[in-house]
């Protein structure tokens, strides 16, 4: 099985590597030559410098030929538009976009985009960490 | 009608204003400098924000929806987000994207966003217009209508060179529409000879270029 990992920081790579590690063929992509440098020394996958607007790039990458896709650069926008560009023009069906933003991670899932939101589930994560304190906020009364 | 501009650069901020004789407008700006800039012309009309946020676009009143929806920052991906959201997501009755790097067109095309202006596109048919020694120029697309017109030139190696129109095999689905000769342009019937030097002017079905250019140029 074939995956290709558009963004390489530190979400991108360490999805990379346990991808890698479960039996995937990983191909990489970032702008940046020094992210290969997050995938470590024994890196068993492929990595390709670009930009995953680039159909070229997408195409050296091996995406024609892949299973998966996951888009994780710092750019909601950009990762909104390759992760369409994979879904819709190269038809791969698992294609996984990171979105730092809630409202339009929210949005896209609407149109059809599977979207992943960290920022979400930090947000519920937290509220949940301070609802099961054991301090309860006190019941307001207004003064009459 | 309402419209909402996203991007005040050069192009958002001019637009506005020539939108502004008859319109209803708001425009979008992100840099802070730009948009007291803004804001001192436009006043309560010019917003301060990322326009793919949306609490910002529903500040300038996305939500309404607008009638046309402009998207012309500096970035392509900005530009496509703008677009697809105020559409699909809020209706707006049409939408207008600015193409800032050409090779981005067929991104724009994959999702749907057709009405596309890319200045940087018309510079260089502009240009190359200019320059006498040219291949196959695309002047104008008329996507929605599935046309295009391109400009040739005749060399004296040209097969056309010295042939009536009536003898050229042009493709199915092309037409020659105008003959530019020392100056003077003539409206080319089937007995007009093509000679070197002549530019011409085809309209033609967009994928006819390669055959229009085997029968008019091909060495």
């Amino acid at each position: 099985m074939k995956a290709i990992v558009v963004g390489c920081g530190r979400v991108g790579s360490k999805v990379a590597k346990k991808l890698a590690k479960a039996g995937w063929d990983v191909t990489a992509i970032d702008e940046a030559e020094e992210a290969l440098g997050r995938l470590g020394e024994d890196w068993p996958g492929g990595f390709i410098v670009g930009h995953g607007m680039d159909v070229k790039v997408l195409r050296d990458a091996g995406i024609e030929e892949a299973d998966a896709v996951v888009v994780a650069t710092n750019g909601d926008n950009t990762n909104i538009v390759v992760g369409q560009v994979a879904q819709k023009r190269f038809g791969i069906e698992c294609t996984v976009v990171r979105l730092l933003d809630p409202a339009r991670a929210e949005l896209y899932s609407t149109l059809g985009l599977r979207v992943v939101c960290p920022t979400s589930s930090a947000i519920d994560v937290l509220t949940e960490a301070v609802k099961s304190c054991s301090v309860r906020p006190q019941a307001t009364t207004r003064a009459g | 009608m309402f419209v909402l501009v996203a991007g005040g650069g050069k192009v958002g901020s001019n637009l506005a204003r020539t939108l502004l004789r008859g319109h209803e407008v708001a425009i979008i700006e992100v840099r802070r400098d730009r948009w007291e800039a803004l804001e001192e012309e436009f006043e309560h009309r010019a917003i301060l924000g990322d326009a793919t946020e949306l609490f910002v676009l529903e500040r300038a009143g996305i939500a309404r929806p607008p009638d046309l929806v402009v998207a012309v920052t500096g970035d392509d991906e900005d530009n496509m987000v703008i677009c697809q959201m105020a559409r699909d997501h809020y209706g707006a009755a049409k939408v207008i994207a600015r193409v800032n790097d050409p090779r981005n067109q067929v991104h724009f095309d994959l999702l749907g966003i057709s009405a596309t202006v890319s200045a940087t596109q018309s510079i260089m048919a502009m240009i190359e217009h200019e320059v006498p020694e040219h291949e196959l120029i695309h002047l104008l697309e008329l996507r929605k209508e599935n046309l295009e017109i391109v400009e040739v030139q005749i060399s004296k190696d040209s097969p056309s060179a010295g042939k009536r129109v009536s003898s050229l095999k042009l493709p199915v689905g092309s037409r020659l529409i105008a003959v530019m000769r020392n100056g003077q342009h003539e409206i080319p019937d089937p007995e007009t000879k093509l000679e070197p030097g002549d530019q011409v002017l085809a309209i033609l079905e967009p994928g006819k270029e390669d055959e229009l250019r085997r029968v008019l140029l091909k060495k």
